[in-house]
């Protein structure tokens, strides 16, 4: 029954999405339709031929062990996206330094190339670091096999269709000009689906679970599940112009739309790149150092702490604007009041270290992981100073903003999955260690000097250029053009290219080095799968 | 709080064991506590100075009255206050007599490379030097003439601008839909040679006829131009469009359009006497 049920949902979606192609009223959405349609008929013939005539054979059940082929999964699209977002955000950076590589082409336009780099590092990147990391902690700190059996797999893929059409509406063409939320209607809906799956395993998966409370870490990824969902359905309220095509408007006009806009913008920072993250953090640091976590009680206050404050952040972003006083007033204290908090996470993940620093000399995942605890605590330092008004006067519209988010990307979710990543290839494989130390050695400084260069350019020009707009001779005129202050940006926009490039170089590195470990000898003696309890 | 176990620094563990990760029973550290406590403090104080807390038909206003919008007019309130006099002075002097006053020609100046910077720079280059279908400032070659009375009706009233009855306003035929395509090959070659450049002799000898009957009623018989139509100059070598032979050619068969805004529509008659005044001292002021 279930089969039948499946293959005409499927017919039926290739059927609409070739309806779609031959319908469509723009390129983005008819090449779209394409992809859609190629896969529900690949789903459709692959499904059909593994159908078993007879039920299965009740001499063997429903496997018990924990479910790692969706994390292995995960972790190769993890490393895959990763390369193609930092690529993408190296050859952008370069772009700005050397307008030629725009290359007159509408497709390979900045415009066009910088949401397909900001939506592949954090939500293909990311995302999918995010879902194979939870998929396998949820496992092992509730001692039960994923909920929902192939369900799973429909949230791998599905993320993946996901990322695949956004990324071609982007280069067509479509987009809301949302920032972090440019995908149009159609993919927002098929995202909606596919999250709502992720929710609905994660949370099986708790409620089945053997241990009598629940781990830290899945209440950090389970508040970043939950409040994504939210943030990501009432952000993309819009109605189509028509169903055939990609275009949509928006359900809220001026100020309410900014407002709605950078709510959602700071929270996909608060709980996709900082809570989700801390769930990781939570599970691999102590892993790795083999040491209890530092403070439960801290982990408790600071945990609601941070759900509870995040939320009220986003309307810093619109200081001096048309948002009234007031809304711009509550959200800069409340990020004020969010730096605590954050940095309750930082504590608890340096501190758990303590017995263990010694390992610090000898481990370079370990010191990958402190590290990115390290430019966490910066970063988190850093956003409540750029909140408040008087800097932001300064700040705001500056390469500064990009610097901030950079060293939160690069150096806190970047480096930690980098150790995620470290963690787990080993286990999931099935191998002893890792092939080589001295590459994670090699992609440690890399990444880390690119960062440095990052985000040192990017200070120096955010400061630089915001001092200019902001000149005025005696008489109250201005003294410097936009254009004066693009050219005195260029030699830093160099510099950071380089930064992107040494961190491109590190990820490679890690690449190689995790494909040899995969694929190399040396199985580990005792089995990494430990059946459930 | 009491810390219970100071003398053995063993803070114990809370019990749970997940996946081998235990928790232990550490306080929470005063630095971070009191930092905490003290942002919620100063956040109480702030929301009761600044406007903060949404009411049914506004907001709480703040004890110290602050507003964005009324902190930025006060600011361009003070320039304008402390700049009134000499504005009064730039509007109202005859504007020959600017130059001859120091103070009041460095005023107009600063000022209005403040508003090129704003509104010209994108069309005629940060550094005036114009481009390809933007006039360069820097010279003394003007399409309708260099005076500051010329340079500030231009400013005014535009180019080719329609909405704006006084624009500056001249249309070159399509010569395309009038002459032969020899012909304006022809006529393309009087005009290299009128410009001192390399030319086919034999064709230029019937594009000057050409040239007679079609050009001459607007760029002069010499090809010199006429500023009161905005007819460019031919014989010199400064060209909006290209002075090439394809150039040439296609700028006979399709003439360009270009189109200057009125920007007495958006800026005041200071402003654009200080722009008339700045864009005169670049170099090629009449």
């Amino acid at each position: 029954m279930v089969d039948v049920i499946l293959l005409s949902l499927l017919g039926l979606v290739a059927l609409f999405s070739s309806m779609a192609i031959n319908f469509a009223q723009d390129l983005a959405f008819q090449v779209q339709g394409i992809v859609v349609l190629a896969t529900s008929a690949f789903m459709f013939i692959w499904y059909l031929r593994r159908i078993e005539p007879v039920p299965a054979d009740p001499a063997h059940p429903a496997p018990r062990s924990y479910m790692d082929g969706v994390v292995r999964a995960g972790v190769i699209a993890t490393a895959f996206w990763g390369m193609v977002g930092f690529l993408a955000g190296t050859y952008i950076a370069f772009q700005l330094a050397f307008p030629a590589l725009n290359l007159d082409l509408p497709f390979t336009t900045f415009g066009r190339l910088r949401p397909l780099h900001t939506s592949a590092v954090i939500f293909a990147f990311g995302g999918n670091a995010l879902i194979a990391t939870s998929f396998y902690v949820v496992q092992r700190t509730s001692a039960a096999r994923l909920w929902g059996g192939n369900l799973a797999w429909f949230v791998f893929w599905g993320y993946q269709l996901f990322i695949v059409l956004a990324a071609l509406g982007y280069v067509l063409g479509a987009t809301q000009g949302k920032e972090y939320a440019e995908p149009e209607w159609h993919v927002d809906i098929w995202l909606t689906i596919v999250w709502l799956a992720y929710l609905a395993v994660f949370l099986g998966t708790i409620i089945k679970r053997q241990e009598p409370h629940i781990y830290v870490a899945n209440w950090f990824y389970l508040a970043f599940i939950v409040t994504v969902a939210m943030l990501h359905v009432v952000n993309n309220l819009s109605v189509p112009v028509s169903i055939w095509g990609s275009k949509s408007v928006q359900v809220f006009a001026g100020v309410q739309d900014a407002l709605t806009q950078w709510w959602y913008g700071h929270n996909a920072v608060g709980f996709f790149l900082t809570a989700g993250f801390l769930g990781m953090m939570y599970y691999f640091v102590p892993k790795q150092a083999e040491r209890p976590i530092y403070s439960y009680k801290l982990s408790i206050i600071h945990f609601w702490a941070l759900i509870f404050l995040y939320i009220w952040a986003g309307p810093h972003h619109l200081h001096y604007t048309a948002l009234p006083d007031w809304a711009q007033t509550l959200g800069m204290v409340f990020s004020v009041i969010l730096w605590m908090p954050s940095w309750g996470g930082m504590i608890n993940g340096l501190m758990t270290l303590s017995g263990a620093w010694d390992k610090l000399r000898t481990d370079p995942v370990l010191r990958m992981m402190v590290v990115s605890i390290g430019f966490y605590g910066m970063a988190t330092f850093e956003g409540p100073m750029m909140s408040i008004r008087a800097v932001n006067s300064l700040s705001h519209y500056t390469d500064w903003t990009i610097g901030h988010v950079h060293s939160g990307a690069l150096g806190w979710n970047g480096m930690i999955t980098f150790g995620a990543l470290y963690f787990l290839v080993p286990r999931l494989w099935n191998k002893e260690r890792l092939y080589s130390l001295s590459m994670v050695n090699w992609h440690f400084w890399l990444a880390t000097i690119g960062i440095v260069l990052y985000a040192a350019s990017m200070w120096v020009t955010g400061i630089m250029e915001g001092l200019m707009w902001r000149e005025v001779d005696a008489q109250g005129f201005l003294v410097n053009s936009f254009a004066d202050t693009v050219s005195a940006k260029f030699p830093m926009y160099v510099v950071r290219g380089l930064g992107g490039v040494l961190y491109l170089a590190g990820a490679i590195i890690m690449c190689v080095n995790l494909w040899k470990t995969a694929v190399g000898a040396a199985p580990r003696v005792s089995s990494a799968t430990v059946p459930a309890e | 709080m009491k810390r219970k176990s100071e003398e053995t620094n063993d803070p114990g563990t809370t019990g749970h064991v997940w996946d081998g990760i235990e928790e232990l029973n550490n306080p929470l550290p005063r630095w971070w506590l009191w930092t905490f406590y003290l942002t919620i403090i100063w956040g109480i104080g702030y929301t009761i100075m600044y406007p903060a807390w949404p009411l049914i038909t506004g907001a709480t206003p703040g004890v110290l009255g602050y507003s964005s919008r009324a902190e930025v007019r006060a600011d361009i309130n003070a320039v304008n206050a402390a700049n009134a006099a000499i504005d009064q002075r730039l509007v109202s002097a005859p504007l020959a007599s600017i130059s001859n006053d120091p103070e009041l020609q460095r005023y107009a100046t600063a000022g209005g490379g403040a508003l090129y910077r704003t509104y010209c720079s994108q069309c005629h280059g940060a550094g005036a030097a114009g481009g390809p279908g933007y006039p360069n400032l820097l010279d003394d070659d003007w399409l309708w003439g260099g005076t500051l009375a010329d340079i500030q009706a231009t400013l005014a009233h535009g180019v080719r601008w329609e909405e704006d009855p006084d624009t500056r306003y001249s249309q070159m035929p399509a010569f395309a839909e009038i002459l032969s395509a020899e012909e304006i090959g022809q006529v393309a070659e009087h005009v290299l040679a009128i410009s001192g450049q390399e030319f086919d002799a034999a064709a230029e000898a019937a594009g000057k006829t050409v040239y007679a009957d079609n050009c001459s009623g607007c760029h002069g018989d010499g090809g010199k131009g006429d500023q009161g139509q905005g007819a460019p100059n031919l014989t010199d070598v400064i060209w909006l469009y290209g002075g090439d032979r394809e150039a040439l050619t296609t700028s006979i068969a399709k003439p360009h359009f270009g189109i200057m805004p009125a920007w007495s529509q958006k800026l005041t008659p200071l402003q654009i006497r200080q722009l008339a005044v700045y864009v005169h001292q670049l170099g090629g002021g009449q």
